[in-house]
């Protein structure tokens, strides 16, 4: 690759990068922003984490132990709130700028500047959030939905919140806008939509679904802040209001948020199930449509949260069908994965044990939703334990587990060495059990009838609950070993070849391994 | 080595993190003003500094870097799918105000004067809009559409127009009539945006209209206030855009800076015709 003209500076501007803090702090290179997505997503696992430890142990056993019940609400509130802004979602994005260049074949991101700025924006977020439970009142309680009217009510970090999902959703925007834009524009000569790697479309979709809500959730929370601080009603019956109303707007954006935290999922999932089945991903183009289905059906479901919250019949009737819908589309694609595997000769490194994992038991999650969008169901079983559990084993078991298996998966692209499998098989084997032993039960709570978000419960519930416990430090402690198996692959090991993984075929594995600095300096050629 | 038609990617830059900082200072800031702190408006006054320092900054390096050439037609794409995407989230910003007001005037409001609710909770409550709500004792007086608002109409009409026409006379190489035509826009969005402080006061102080009141109070000022806003964000670009155009910035086939505000201009314009017919005339 020649220079076509001479250019005034001739030598490569991006090749002169700072070190040390500066390299960060100024990074306008993917795989540098995409490294630190990955470790605030750590960071944010680990104290969301801590909190869900702190709920599981005042729940051990009955009678009130450790909290009083206003903190155990933040418990609760924050331990959401930072998964799910926190954790999951930056994990994503830290996949999608690691990979979405790679794998088109792109050299970097399409604006790198604003994606820089994207990622720094989520540490100011996330020292709001966690700063709030330290002013007076503490942090909020309401719940990570903040419904109205407790929202309207509580202290000064109900307001840090606020201002913290603002800060975040204009990230999650701008990352967005970022990440559409260079699939869209930066895709290597040849490389046509229909022939992008699965991960890569899971994420435009995604990103659309972002740029489509999240400016949703932006106005409900503005709204809150004005009835809080400027004296609108919109959320107070007594000037025409509703708190329904908050509900309305806020599941707008939540749904398909929830389609935000596992599209990506699926897109890794396709990426890992091919490489280890040796086979190509069975149903491609179907794989494409269900994923799009998917995204146009979260924008009609989201009143399934609130059939208890009061809806005309018809109400519940169109929201019950709508969703049992979505099954369609997330069956194609188990079926797709499992076809896929069908008469492949399967190997189970690490990766794959994850990905195999995550439908097993994402698959058992969907089937919960499947019996939560029945609307004379979901009337007994809203606000308990079994949608706990739900939501549980699609997000934990579900994108938690797909984050781990592509993190398995690429590591040896991102670091050069191979992770040892030995301590990924142990991390695989302890986080299922674990997982299992902390969600599976919760399942029974619920159906007997215990509410979420309460701090005490009836001693009917205490041998479930204290098995939930157990397992819930189980998985916490397990987590502790994916850091082990990380930093040591960081560290040294096992020289990686460029494709490690005899099945993989996407366009990242062209590239030796580690992967060079800046990608594709010349765009590849797709046939 | 760089190929000259290489996609450009830019150097390493503070800016990300100055304007990271900012927000800091501003989401505390902000946090404890409403609060009645006293550290907060210093807060708020220290992060908004730092973001005007940060946005002259940053677009003055935009800005040098597209006059320097080193924005190729891929770039320029790259803009144009950007600016695109990000009026569809601003789309959706007001969708999410538009469907509070729906709501509340089809929905919410009507529900509480018939049924239980209305038996039980506030029986006199007779349902209407414009309206305040069950349990306001004071009354207020709605705002007219023909009056002002239907001359701010008219403005911001105008502006689309004369932005327009500025346009065309880039494209041609005519820099006159495209600085008299940025001038007239911005003189006409300054005008739409003293009659709207104007139509404020107005309400506070006449017809006894503010946030406090329900239903109607509270959509008016959401809706009408987020739009005024960005009428102010849409006039400091174009004062900004005409700052470039007149130290020459621009050329009759390279300009996506310019037609990114004016497409923001536009958008604006369209929200405002949904604003004039929904809230003031309906």
């Amino acid at each position: 690759m020649e220079a076509v003209h001479g250019h005034a500076d001739d030598h490569d501007h991006a090749h002169d990068h700072p070190s040390g803090l500066t390299r960060w702090l100024t990074t306008t290179n993917h795989k540098d922003i995409g490294t630190l997505y990955l470790w605030f997503s750590f960071a944010m696992f680990i104290t969301g984490g801590l909190l869900a430890m702190g709920i599981r142990a005042e729940l051990f056993q009955p009678g009130m132990q450790l909290w009083n019940p206003e903190f155990f609400n933040q418990l609760t509130t924050m331990h959401g709130l930072i998964m799910v802004f926190g954790a999951i979602m930056p994990a994503f994005v830290g996949f999608a700028n690691w990979q979405i260049p790679m794998m088109i074949g792109a050299s970097d991101m399409a604006f790198a500047r604003m994606n820089n700025f994207s990622f720094w924006l989520l540490p100011p977020a996330a020292a709001l959030l966690v700063v709030s439970f330290f002013v007076p009142g503490g942090a909020t309680g309401a719940g990570w939905t903040l419904y109205a009217p407790l929202s309207v009510q509580q202290g000064m970090g109900m307001d840090l919140a606020i201002f913290a999902i603002h800060i975040m959703g204009a990230s999650s925007i701008m990352g967005s806008i970022n990440i559409i834009t260079t699939i869209l524009n930066m895709r290597a000569p040849g490389m046509t939509l229909m022939k992008m790697p699965l991960f890569v479309w899971t994420w435009l979709i995604t990103a659309y679904l972002l740029i489509a809500v999240m400016p949703v959730l932006a106005g409900a929370v503005t709204m809150l802040l004005t009835d809080r601080h400027f004296d609108t009603h919109f959320f107070n019956a007594a000037g025409g209001g509703d708190p329904v109303l908050y509900q309305h707007v806020f599941w707008f954006f939540g749904h398909p948020e929830v389609y935000i935290m596992i599209l990506p999922a699926f897109g890794i999932v396709s990426q890992v199930i091919p490489a280890f089945a040796r086979k190509p991903l069975f149903g491609y183009s179907s794989m494409v449509y269900a994923t799009a289905s998917i995204a146009i059906l979260s924008f009609i479901v989201w009143a399934h949260h609130m059939f208890t919250t009061g809806m005309p019949a018809a109400g519940q009737l169109f929201f019950m069908y709508a969703t049992m819908l979505i099954a369609v589309p997330t069956g194609v694609k188990v079926f797709n994965w499992v076809a896929t595997m069908w008469r492949g000769s399967m190997t189970f490194e690490t990766p794959m044990l994850f990905a195999v994992g995550f439908i097993f038991v994402f698959t058992m999650g969907g089937f919960t939703g499947l019996i939560l969008s029945v609307t004379p169901v979901d009337i007994q079983l809203q606000d308990t334990y079994y949608v706990v559990a739900h939501f549980h084993y699609v997000l934990v078991a579900g994108s938690l587990f797909a984050i781990f298996s592509g993190i398995y998966f690429w590591l040896p692209k991102w670091t050069g060495h191979m992770v040892d499998e030995r301590l990924g098989k142990a991390h695989f084997w302890c986080s299922m059990i674990f997982f299992n032993l902390t969600f599976f039960v919760m399942h029974f709570l619920g159906l007997a009838g215990m509410p979420r978000r309460i701090p005490d419960y009836s001693t009917q519930f205490a041998d479930f609950n204290a098995i939930a416990s157990v397992g819930a430090f189980g998985f916490g402690l397990s987590q502790l070993i994916f850091l082990a198996a990380v930093i040591k692959c960081i560290r040294g090991g096992e020289k990686a070849p460029a494709k490690p993984w005899e099945g993989a075929d996407s366009l990242e594995w062209t590239l030796p391994s580690p992967a060079p600095y800046h990608s594709f300096e010349t765009p590849p050629v797709v046939k | 080595m760089q190929q000259a038609n290489a996609y450009f990617i830019p150097t390493p830059s503070m800016w990300p993190a100055v304007g990271a900082m900012a927000l800091l200072f501003l989401g505390f800031g902000a946090a404890l003003t409403m609060n009645s702190i006293g550290a907060g408006p210093w807060l708020l006054l220290v992060g908004f500094g730092i973001l005007v320092y940060m946005l002259f900054g940053w677009f003055g390096v935009v800005a040098r870097e597209s006059e320097g050439g080193k924005y190729n037609m891929q770039v320029d794409i790259s803009f144009r799918w950007s600016m695109s995407w990000f009026i569809f989230s601003e789309v959706m910003f007001f969708a999410a105000f538009f469907g509070a007001l729906f709501y509340m005037r089809v929905l919410s409001v009507p529900d509480l004067s018939h049924g239980a609710t209305g038996e039980y909770l506030w029986p006199e409550f007779k349902a209407g809009w414009p309206i305040s709500g069950p349990h306001i004792e004071e009354s207020f007086t709605p705002m007219g559409a023909w009056g002002l608002p239907a001359i701010n109409t008219l403005i911001l009409l105008t502006s689309g127009a004369t932005v327009t026409w500025a346009h065309w006379a880039l494209k041609v190489g005519n820099r006159f009539q495209l600085n008299v035509g940025l001038a007239a826009t911005i003189a006409l969005g300054l005008l739409f945006l003293s009659l709207q402080a104007y139509e404020y006061y107005h309400a506070f102080h006449e017809l006894n209209l503010n946030l406090a009141m329900g239903a109607y109070g509270a959509t008016f000022f959401m809706l009408t206030g987020f739009h005024g806003f960005h009428v102010t964000i849409g006039t400091i670009m174009l004062i900004v855009i005409l700052g470039r155009c007149l130290a020459g910035h621009f050329k009759p086939e390279h300009h996506f800076g310019f037609e990114a505000v004016s497409w923001y201009w536009h958008f604006v314009d369209v929200v405002w015709l949904l604003l004039f017919v929904l809230v003031y005339w309906l």
